[in-house]
């Protein structure tokens, strides 16, 4: 189908980029990889007056190491990320998710950043994101703030990004030798998360020394597993018990086509207990 | 010994796995769909469509439309007060049919989601788009019906100017048709002294899902009023737009040019077709109509929707007495074009490969405010292939043998061919035996069932189903006088011409019209064989009603046992027909010559003259037999005797993980029965592809509409396709029983897959789950009905799919835009 027309403009750097974004002001809509906005626009979902391309703005891509941070700019494609190697040797668990998004032809074009500030909860990126303990990078109007991932993500396609704001870079504290699995349960390969689990842990002497664990589509935001976490810590990594069972308690997770929420419910125990238990193995 | 053995010596192209010609067009999308084609002055179309599933149109406000940038007109069904033709039934089903009017564009009163109201026309597609959100409709909701069970009550009617949601009741009785006993005696027997299986089983709707949208362009300048469609049937909507539009049919002319995929789906004449058409003559110029995906899933025809009660009545060893079909089959909002004739061609197929004493077959056909259901794969027998599929597996869990085993005992044996059913089919051949002794090796039958034992005694969390399909079904659709007797309103024959070109070059016309199925590579395959010609000088013609002036089109795996044999007949004449002029051409006698690799020699003499030389002489006409005109193209109809039956054993084994449900396909292993191969490649190709559809409706794809008849599964974001991703390798493999009604041999290949593979799938998942108390899951089997079955038994599994997305573009917006839907109380 045919977008509703719009002006076009695709800044070549992040001032020129807020400049542009402040100037369409209600009116804008920014795009990243597209492949959430040109769908909305396709459909005649929205249809903005101004479309604000971030695709020619080189110093919001790229995989860096900043002591020990990896930083990844937020234009940084699925597919970049999830084959990193800085990435896969220092947050296994984020390549391991960013390999899972949808089918190759989207990892090309999304991006990491367009993934996170979109903030679907099915999407496969706020849950590491949330785990890891990430920090985002948004510039503005009056210059740049950091958020941590925990006070982030606000509601459904609702983040600490306003009005104005952009977000340019992903800072995660290096994971370095830490197992991971990003346990992503759908029925075609290509579809959204009916329910994911990403979970990273640090084996110390065969015991877990440190878990983070959060949930995909439990909720209007990626949850973390706080209880979960606490539970496996200092258990055999051979023997988790029931660590993992009490995952969903207090969720609210969706009930539509893939599934109930109680189903879901059931779910994010079996397949929490699997990530966490692929992490130690791994 | 039979008429297969008497064809000519099979030579190097028949059996030849080609590359398929006409893929390189196909692939890379350099060739004429309708979308490509671009007329002097065109105009574009929008569709403004219901919203609603039943609801009173009371206003249409199209002003605002009009005064748009670069609108040329803005129409509603009051413009049009002489009509614009009908989308006709052409198999009513019974006499007293209900039959409700079928207009492309509604005035009044719609009756599903989907329907049109008005149509603008603007410069450009973008513009057509832009000014029909302008167009500003009102609407009175009227109750609606959407469940085939409930239209069965008759309390909210989808027509209530019909008095009735009931729009045929058929029924097929071997005892009173002579070809079987009484059911009804054979059960209340078994219920003294044998065994009864009573199940009900739901064919979910689905939707075809074509590569290609669907595409209209018409060009009204001209002495002929020329259209071009994506569709399956040009021939047939010529046919049905002179019929019901008062046009001449002499100046109608239709063609289907490259088309992207059909599966029944493009079986069908559209309202947008006529609206197309009805614009473009309005207006003097020409038109352009190409439907957004959101508008296909919603508007194109729909596929399956019946709910299956089966009973089975066998002694207590395992040998079936009798079935008893009941079906009620949603028709949607109007009867389609084979409409009711969809699940009733499953009357012959319920008795699947078995030698049941006593069969009926009872088909109620239904209305509701839904999109109206036709073709799609197979239709009317994979409905039918699933039910006698699932419930003899439950019918050798009762009696405690292996479901191969209660299948041989029922099966018709191969020394028994040919062997009429209780249904009143002559089935030509077959080698049960043999198909299934050939799958059971390759699957490693023995091997998958010992695993199966261990998994169960270990109580692993992922156990392991097999699942069997021994399949048959009619197709090559089909004898006319056949399709007479059931009140079909064509016959089944089909046409084809050759004409042979100065230059040596040979062109094929046929009747049938391909849509990826690839025609042009068989056919040339067929007639390089025939008449001696180089395979790349074949060309193959089709889809243009001007030079494929007659046929009936391709549907119903007719295309290569109906047409294939037309163009084998062709042929034939055009060797007799050039016979005389060769013969003229060496100074022999006729009765001396004979022809070989392309050549007519004079026997027992290294004297001869090629074919295409003939051809050229026949151009030039300076010296050829006075009594005889010049030219020896030639052309032929072939009227089938029968239908055609190919079998074939499918063998699946299935993991279910029992902790979540999801079920993973290990294996699938099928031997198909299609009798002569011309070309292997496309045989697999049609295999590969007709079993993941078949695979797809077991455990993925579900039409869905909510309580409001708002169709939920209307993007591919919900309406979940599967990708190669999704799918295992197969292994495919065939044995051979060649046909006996045709000179080649062969049976249709295109709907196989399909048909068999269903019931294989839900076979192994419940294989897997039996023992936990298991013996029935709904499809599609997701892993939520899987898990619930686990938790509750056999009822579990039962579960209505929940009528509810998730967002994933826009908070407030379902995952499909609004098809067209627009106007002033269209929220909800």
């Amino acid at each position: 189908m045919i977008p509703a027309a719009f002006d076009y403009v695709a800044p070549t750097s992040v001032a020129d980029a807020l400049a542009a974004i402040a100037e369409a002001g209600d009116e804008g809509k920014v795009l990243a990889g597209g492949q959430s906005l040109l769908p909305v626009l396709r459909m005649r979902l929205n249809a903005p007056e101004k479309v604000i391309d971030l695709g020619r703005i080189e110093e919001l891509r790229g995989i860096s190491e900043d002591g020990d941070h990896l930083v990844i700019g937020a234009m940084t494609t699925h597919d970049e990320v999830a084959n990193s190697s800085l990435v896969k040797e220092h947050a296994a668990l984020l390549a391991a998710a960013e390999a899972s998004v949808a089918d190759p032809q989207i990892r090309h074009r999304g991006t990491i950043g367009g993934a996170i500030v979109h903030a679907d909860p099915a999407g496969d990126i706020g849950a590491p994101i949330l785990a890891l303990d990430a920090e985002l990078v948004i510039a503005g109007p009056d210059g740049e703030r950091t958020v941590a991932a925990a006070d982030f993500f606000v509601d459904l396609f609702e983040t600490a990004v306003s009005e104005g704001e952009l977000l340019t870079a992903i800072r995660i504290r290096k994971h370095t030798g830490w197992g991971a699995r990003y346990e992503k349960f759908v029925r075609v390969a290509h579809q959204w998360s009916i329910l994911a689990v990403a979970a990273t842990v640090k084996v110390d002497g065969g015991s877990i020394s440190e878990a983070k664990v959060a949930l995909t589509n439990m909720g209007s935001t990626p949850l973390r597993a706080a209880a979960v976490e606490a539970a496996l810590v200092g258990r055999s990594a051979s023997d988790l018990g029931d660590a993992c069972s009490a995952v969903a308690d207090g969720t609210n997770p969706p009930s539509d086509l893939n599934g109930s929420a109680d189903y879901r419910r059931h779910l994010a125990g079996v397949l929490t207990r699997r990530a966490v238990a692929a992490a130690v193995g791994g | 010994m039979t008429a297969v053995d008497e064809r000519p010596e099979a030579t190097t192209e028949i059996g030849n796995a080609r590359l398929r010609k006409e893929d390189q067009r196909l692939i890379t999308g350099r060739t004429k769909w309708t979308d490509n084609i671009t007329l002097p002055g065109m105009v574009h179309l929008a569709m403004v469509r219901s919203p609603f599933a039943h609801a009173r149109v009371t206003s249409i406000d199209t002003s605002a439309a009009k005064d748009a940038t670069n609108v040329v007109g803005v129409w509603t069904a009051a413009d049009f007060p002489e009509g614009m033709g009908v989308c006709a039934n052409a198999w009513p089903i019974t006499p007293d049919q209900v039959t409700p009017d079928h207009l492309p564009m509604v005035g009044d009163r719609v009756a599903c989601a989907g329907e049109i109201v008005a149509v603008v026309a603007a410069r450009t597609a973008a513009e057509a788009r832009d000014a029909a959100e302008l167009v500003d409709v009102d609407y009175e909701e009227l109750p609606a019906v959407l469940d085939a069970m409930e239209a069965m009550k008759d309390e909210i009617l989808a027509h209530p100017d019909k008095g009735t949601n009931k729009s045929a009741f058929w029924k097929l009785d071997s005892a009173e048709a002579g070809t079987g006993g009484d059911v009804d005696e054979a059960i209340a027997k078994a219920r003294e002294d044998g065994i009864v299986i009573e199940r009900e089983y739901r064919q979910q709707r689905l939707v075809p899902a074509f590569m290609e949208p669907r595409s209209t362009v018409v060009d009204p300048t001209g002495e002929q009023v020329t259209m071009w469609s994506a569709t399956q049937i040009p021939h047939i909507l010529r046919f049905l737009i002179a019929a019901t539009t008062g046009m001449p049919e002499n100046k109608v002319r239709v063609i289907a040019p490259d088309v992207g995929g059909g599966f029944g789906g493009k079986l069908q004449t559209t309202p947008e077709e006529f609206v197309t058409l009805a614009v473009a003559r309005r207006l003097g110029r020409p038109a352009k109509y190409t439907e957004t995906r959101s508008e296909s899933l919603v508007s194109a025809h729909h596929g399956r929707d019946q709910y299956q009660k089966l009973t089975l009545s066998a002694t207590k060893d395992g040998t079936v007495t009798g079935l008893k079909v009941e079906l009620v089959a949603n028709l949607g909002a109007y009867v389609a074009v084979v409409g009711g004739g969809v699940p009733v061609l499953g009357a012959w197929m319920f008795n699947a490969i078995y030698k049941f004493p006593a069969y009926q077959f009872n088909c109620q056909t239904v209305l509701t405010n839904t999109t109206w259901v036709d073709a799609y794969r197979g239709a009317g027998r994979p409905e039918a292939t699933f039910g006698i599929e699932r419930i003899m597996d439950e019918l050798a869990a009762e009696v405690g043998v292996d479901p191969l085993a209660i299948r041989e005992q029922n099966w018709i044996k191969h020394e028994e061919f040919p062997f009429t059913s209780v249904a009143g089919m002559t089935y030509d051949s077959g080698n049960y035996e043999a198909a299934t002794a050939r799958a059971t090796e390759l699957f490693d039958y023995e091997a998958l069932r010992a695993e199966q034992q261990q998994r169960r005694d270990s109580g692993d969390p992922v156990q392991l189903g097999i699942g069997v399909s021994t399949f048959t079904e009619m197709c090559g659709l089909a004898p006319s006088r056949v399709l007479g007797q059931l009140s079909y309103g064509a016959g089944g024959w089909e046409h084809a011409a050759i004409r042979m070109l100065p230059t040596g070059k040979v062109e094929v016309i046929t009747g049938v019209s391909p849509h990826g199925q690839g025609h042009e590579t068989a056919w040339s395959q067929i007639v390089a064989d025939r008449l001696g010609v180089p395979f790349e000088d074949v060309e193959v013609l089709h889809g243009d009603t001007a030079i494929a002036y007659k046929g009936l089109d391709t549907y119903g795996s007719r295309s290569l046992v109906v047409g294939g044999e037309a163009v084998v007949k062709a042929a034939d004449k055009v060797i007799e027909k050039a016979k005389p002029f060769a013969a003229h051409l060496l100074e022999a006698n006729v009765d001396d010559l004979e022809f070989t690799g392309g050549r007519y020699t004079v026997k027992g003499t290294d004297k001869g003259v090629g074919i295409t030389e003939v051809a050229l002489a026949t151009f030039a006409s300076h010296n050829y037999p006075e009594d005889l005109e010049p030219g020896i193209d030639a052309d032929a109809t072939y009227d089938p005797v029968n239908f055609s039956f190919p079998h074939g054993t499918h063998l699946c084994a299935m993991e279910v993980d029992t902790e979540t449900g999801q079920s993973r396909m290990r294996s699938y292993v099928c031997v198909d029965d299609i009798g002569n191969v011309i070309n292997p490649l496309i045989v697999e190709g049609q295999v590969h592809g007709g079993l993941v559809q078949g695979i797809a409706q077991a455990l993925w794809e579900e039409a869905v509409f909510d309580d409001n008849g708002t169709l939920v599964t209307g993007s591919f974001v919900d309406y979940t396709l599967p990708t190669a991703a999704d799918t295992i390798s197969f292994v495919t493999d065939n044995t051979t029983s060649p046909s006996t009604t045709n000179t080649l041999g062969t049976k249709g290949v295109g709907e196989a897959g399909t048909i068999a593979s269903t019931p294989a799938v839900v076979n192994a998942i419940v294989d897997a789950l039996r023992p936990l108390g298991v013996n029935d899951v709904r499809m599609p089997c997701t892993p939520e009905r899987v898990w619930l079955a686990i938790q509750g038994g056999s009822g579990g599994g039962d579960a209505a799919t929940t009528a509810q997305t998730q967002p994933h573009f826009d908070e407030d917006a379902p995952n499909n835009a609004d098809p067209g839907t627009t106007g002033e109380g269209n929220d909800r």
